[in-house]
Formats: structure tokens, C-alpha cells, sequence
């Protein structure tokens, strides 16, 4: 008997962005805060978690200024990919918009917005008009 | 347990040309396979074992083993990018030692220049993929690049300390009549050369060329028979370094594991190294995998490499004399076959005699696959002359 399958992962998390949140994991034994979302702990191996809403702060971990790409970024040099650290420890990999390339530093303080803000879930990996989870400096 | 003295590479064949529009993939597999086996002296009946990666057309082994008319009662397929055929020929060590074969051929090649087409394994179905791809890396050195930014944040490394490692590489090029790129280069050079992805620029590059080569390892008893001299393998340690949950430290690679490794089963420490093959997919790579073989401190990196330290053959630390993946060839995007083979060369004497190390009896080899800033691979394995 094969019902529908529940979401997995990937899809609670990309449902949740489509809604403008960025949705993390904690590990309920270890409460390590998991990054990539799957299903388990990578910590401990654990299989119980929970999922909450992140708080969108973060300060910009490495980053790098892309002068030449590919596919459908090649048209939107120079601009700016970041592992920021998010207030709640995981380092994962975004863009910082809507500032002058230039003034992006490590160690600075961002924020997370949508962008684009209409919902508009990823269809493909490498898709530019996707609606992702990307920083912004802090007002 | 220890493989030291098991087995030996005693033959090895870096294909010549670099733009290769005229031979299959698996045509150039072949003619790295029978060019090592030649420059060996055995022939194809005497290989027992096969090694290959994901560069391998077909199904791998099944496919190539055929081709080449073979018969084998060992494979492995261990793909790690770049740092697969290191870990090949660590593999082969000890599958000879426990008796699981006798001569093993492995093999790598590809054509990602006159193909004009990425390589490597197919990535859409990684867990990964979703989390990492889609803001913008859409080039191996976007990734790269992030490493570099925190290496120079937190330890003050400088654009102009890594273009030592290039030009270095293109003061050696300029020796090898194959190398892709044959003219040296200067500091300013590098870093007045198009930034690509701060802080790295285009000469902080690799090449992209076709190309392949081969080594065959064989057990202790059928290399003293051969007429050729050999290269001892003395220690190999292997290691993968992930985003360990979301907390990269950027500045550290899977070297501080697979170095120590290979140090500690060869008996030998950096300080007795003569000659360095480390892959340099960017001078970031080869400079953080410096660091974290412990021929300096983490963060000392660019101060290590200044003032020729690198350059052949009387710098401290030779390393590349081939051109490296910087100049002379970058075979399927992946360069750790073709950097192990000229530290075979230096072990057996036959480098270009203007950058032959004098006296070189040991040499590490460092491959490294897989992406700096996210999930990478190391393989290191410590070679020694014939007699060492």
C-alpha cells in the first residue's frame, strides 16, 4: 500500500523559502543547529528534530566578488557570493545584494531578505530568477 | 603495518600533446596505459590489476579493461578528482602487499579543451547541490576564491605572494617543450592579469588542456627484474574534508590528515623532502596544501613561498618542475597523475636537466579534488629514489 509520500527534507525547506522563511533543523538529543537540511543529525545521528524559523542575522564569513561566470549569471557581473554565519552558527552560502560590491567586508553584519520577492519557487539548480534566500548589509 | 618496500612504480607516461581533437577518450586512456607499460618494460599480459576514476569512459574498468585486452583480479575505482590517482597508487601498495595482485596499471585522460566541456562526476543529484550552487558559483574558481579571501583575512596573506607560486611553475614551463604555456611570467604579471573572482586572478589559474598519463606499480620482486630504474613507494595517506555540518573553517584542507599519514608511514619528515609535486588547480590550492603538509606553519603559507623558495633546482622547496597545473597540462580538469609523474621523473633523474633537483632521493606527491571551500579530497603519498 503506497500512499502519498510525505515531504522530505528538501521540500519542507524550499516550501518554507517559497514562503519567505528560511527554515533550520535542530538535532532534539545533541540541539546541534544542522546545515544542509536532511532528514538526521550529522553530529549524532540522531533522527529527531525540529525545525524553526531563522532569526536572519548573520556576519559575512568569507565572500568573493565574481567578475566572470557562466549561464545566466554571466550577464550580472560583478556581483557578490558569501558564506555568511548565521546568529544561529551555521556558515552557508548566499549572495550580499543591494550594496556596492566593494563595501562588503568580512566581519560585516547582514541581513536576510527573499529575492526576488515574488514566490517563485527554484525550477533548476542554476536558475537566476529563482526566489532564494539572500543578505543584505545591515541598515 | 607498513607497505614500505611492497612496491615501486616502475613505469610512467604523461601524454605530450595538450589539445587532443583527434583521439576518443578512451584512445588517449589507451595510449597513457601502453606508453607507462612500455616505459616499464612489461606488456599488457603482465598487469593484473586496474585503476581509473570517473574520467574512465563506460563503466570504468569493465569497459577499459576490455579494451585494452586485459585480464584483471583487482579494481578499484576510487574517485576523489583530483586526488583519485595519488590514492590509486596508495591502494595498489597495499593490494600488492596482501597478495591481491602483482602489477597494477592505473590510468587517467580526458579532453575537456577540444570537447569544451566541464568534467567530473554528474553533481545534480548531490544532497549538496540545492544548498550551493544556485547564487552564482557557477565556476570552480568562485569557490575557490572564498578560501583565498579568508586565508588573506586572517592570516594577511597577499595577491602578490601568491603569484609566486605561478611563477615559479612558468620558470620551470619554460623547460618542458610540452607545457601549455611556455613563457614566464612575472609578479605584476599575475596580479595585474584579470581579477576573475576576488582575490584570485586569471594567472591564479590553472590551465584547461586534454591530456592524460599512466603509472604502472609493481610488487618488489617484479621490479628488480626490470631493466628500468624504479621509484620506491615509501608512505600514502588519503583524507576527505566536508562543510562538517555547516561550520567550514576555509583555511585548512584535508592535507593535515592525509600529510601526517604518508609522513609518518614513510619515516620522513618535510624537512627531508628534496622535490614537492602538489596540485595547483590555483595557487591558493597549492599553497594552502603547503601549509597543511607542515612544510610551514598554518598562515605561513605566503611568506613561504617568496623569494624562489619553490624554483628548481636550488630553491628550498622545488615544486612543479613540469609547469604544474599552472602551466603545462590539467588533463580532465584533474592533476594529480600528471604532477606524480614528474616526481618520478625527478626520482629516476630525468627531469629537464635546467630544473633536475641534484641529488633528489625523496619527493612527496599531493593531489587534491573536489572543491576548497566546500568538500575536498587529499591524497599524499612520500616517493623515494631506488635505493632510499
Amino acid at each position: 500500500m503506497s500512499g502519498p509520500r510525505p515531504p522530505g527534507a528538501d521540500e519542507i525547506f524550499w516550501a518554507a523559502a517559497a514562503e519567505g522563511r528560511l527554515l533550520l533543523s535542530r538535532c532534539t538529543p545533541c540541539a546541534t543547529v544542522i546545515w544542509y537540511p536532511r532528514p538526521f543529525c550529522p553530529d549524532c545521528g540522531g533522527r529527531d528534530i525540529t525545525r524553526f524559523t531563522a532569526s536572519g542575522e548573520a556576519t559575512v564569513y568569507s565572500y568573493t566578488v565574481v567578475r566572470k561566470a557562466r549561464g545566466e549569471y554571466r550577464d550580472l557581473t560583478p556581483y557578490v557570493v558569501a558564506y555568511v554565519e548565521l546568529a544561529e552558527g551555521p556558515r552557508i552560502l548566499t549572495n550580499i545584494i543591494e550594496c556596492d560590491p566593494a563595501d562588503v567586508h568580512i566581519g560585516q553584519p547582514v541581513t536576510l531578505l527573499f529575492d526576488p520577492p515574488e514566490d517563485t519557487a527554484p525550477e533548476a539548480d542554476d536558475n537566476v530568477r529563482a526566489r532564494l534566500y539572500r543578505f543584505r548589509p545591515r541598515l | 603495518m607498513t607497505v614500505r618496500g611492497a612496491a615501486f612504480v616502475v613505469g610512467a607516461w604523461e601524454h605530450p600533446r595538450r589539445d587532443i581533437p583527434d583521439l576518443s577518450v578512451a584512445e588517449i586512456h589507451a595510449e597513457a596505459a601502453f606508453g607507462a607499460l612500455a616505459d616499464a618494460g612489461l606488456s599488457p599480459a603482465d598487469v593484473d590489476a586496474y585503476f581509473c576514476d570517473s574520467d574512465a569512459p563506460g563503466v570504468g574498468p569493465l569497459s577499459m579493461a576490455e579494451y585494452l585486452g586485459l585480464s584483471c583480479r583487482y579494481l578499484d575505482t576510487t574517485e576523489t578528482g583530483g586526488a583519485s590517482y595519488p590514492s590509486h597508487v596508495g591502494h595498489a601498495v597495499a593490494a600488492i602487499a596482501t597478495g591481491k595482485c602483482r602489477v597494477a596499471l592505473c590510468v587517467m585522460g580526458g579532453r575537456p579543451r577540444s570537447l569544451r566541456r566541464a568534467s567530473g562526476p554528474d553533481l545534480s543529484g548531490a544532497p549538496e547541490t540545492p544548498y550551493e550552487t544556485r547564487w552564482g558559483i557557477t565556476d570552480t574558481v568562485h569557490n575557490y576564491a572564498l578560501a583565498a579571501m579568508r586565508h588573506m583575512h586572517e592570516f594577511g596573506t597577499t595577491g602578490r605572494q601568491l603569484a609566486e607560486i605561478k611563477v615559479a611553475a612558468s620558470l620551470h614551463a619554460q623547460h618542458n617543450p610540452n607545457a601549455f604555456l611556455r613563457t614566464p611570467v612575472t609578479v605584476e604579471d599575475v596580479v595585474s592579469s584579470p581579477m576573475i573572482s576576488d582575490p584570485l586572478h586569471r594567472l591564479d589559474c590553472c590551465v584547461m588542456t586534454d591530456g592524460g598519463g599512466a603509472v604502472v606499480v609493481a610488487a618488489a620482486e617484479v621490479a628488480r627484474r626490470l631493466p628500468r630504474r624504479s621509484v620506491a613507494i615509501l608512505g600514502h595517506g588519503e583524507a576527505a574534508k566536508g562543510t562538517a555540518n555547516g561550520r567550514p573553517d576555509l583555511i585548512h584542507t584535508a592535507a593535515v590528515q592525509s600529510g601526517p599519514a604518508a609522513f609518518a608511514e614513510a619515516g620522513v619528515t618535510p624537512a627531508d623532502i628534496d622535490y614537492a609535486s602538489i596540485y595547483d588547480s590555483f595557487t591558493i590550492t597549492a599553497l594552502m596544501a603547503l601549509e597543511d603538509l607542515g612544510f610551514c606553519e598554518k598562515g605561513e603559507g605566503g611568506r613561504f613561498v617568496q623569494d624562489g623558495a619553490l624554483v628548481a633546482p636550488h630553491g628550498r622547496l622545488p615544486m612543479n618542475t613540469d609547469g604544474g597545473g599552472l602551466c603545462n597540462n590539467q588533463p580532465d580538469n584533474r592533476g594529480g597523475m600528471v604532477r606524480m609523474i614528474e616526481a618520478v621523473r625527478q626520482l629516476r633523474g630525468e627531469a629537464a636537466p635546467e630544473v633536475q633537483v641534484p641529488d633528489c632521493r625523496l619527493a612527496v606527491v599531493h593531489g587534491s579534488g573536489g572543491r576548497l571551500a566546500t568538500r575536498g579530497s587529499a591524497a599524499t603519498l612520500i616517493l623515494g629514489r631506488e635505493d632510499a
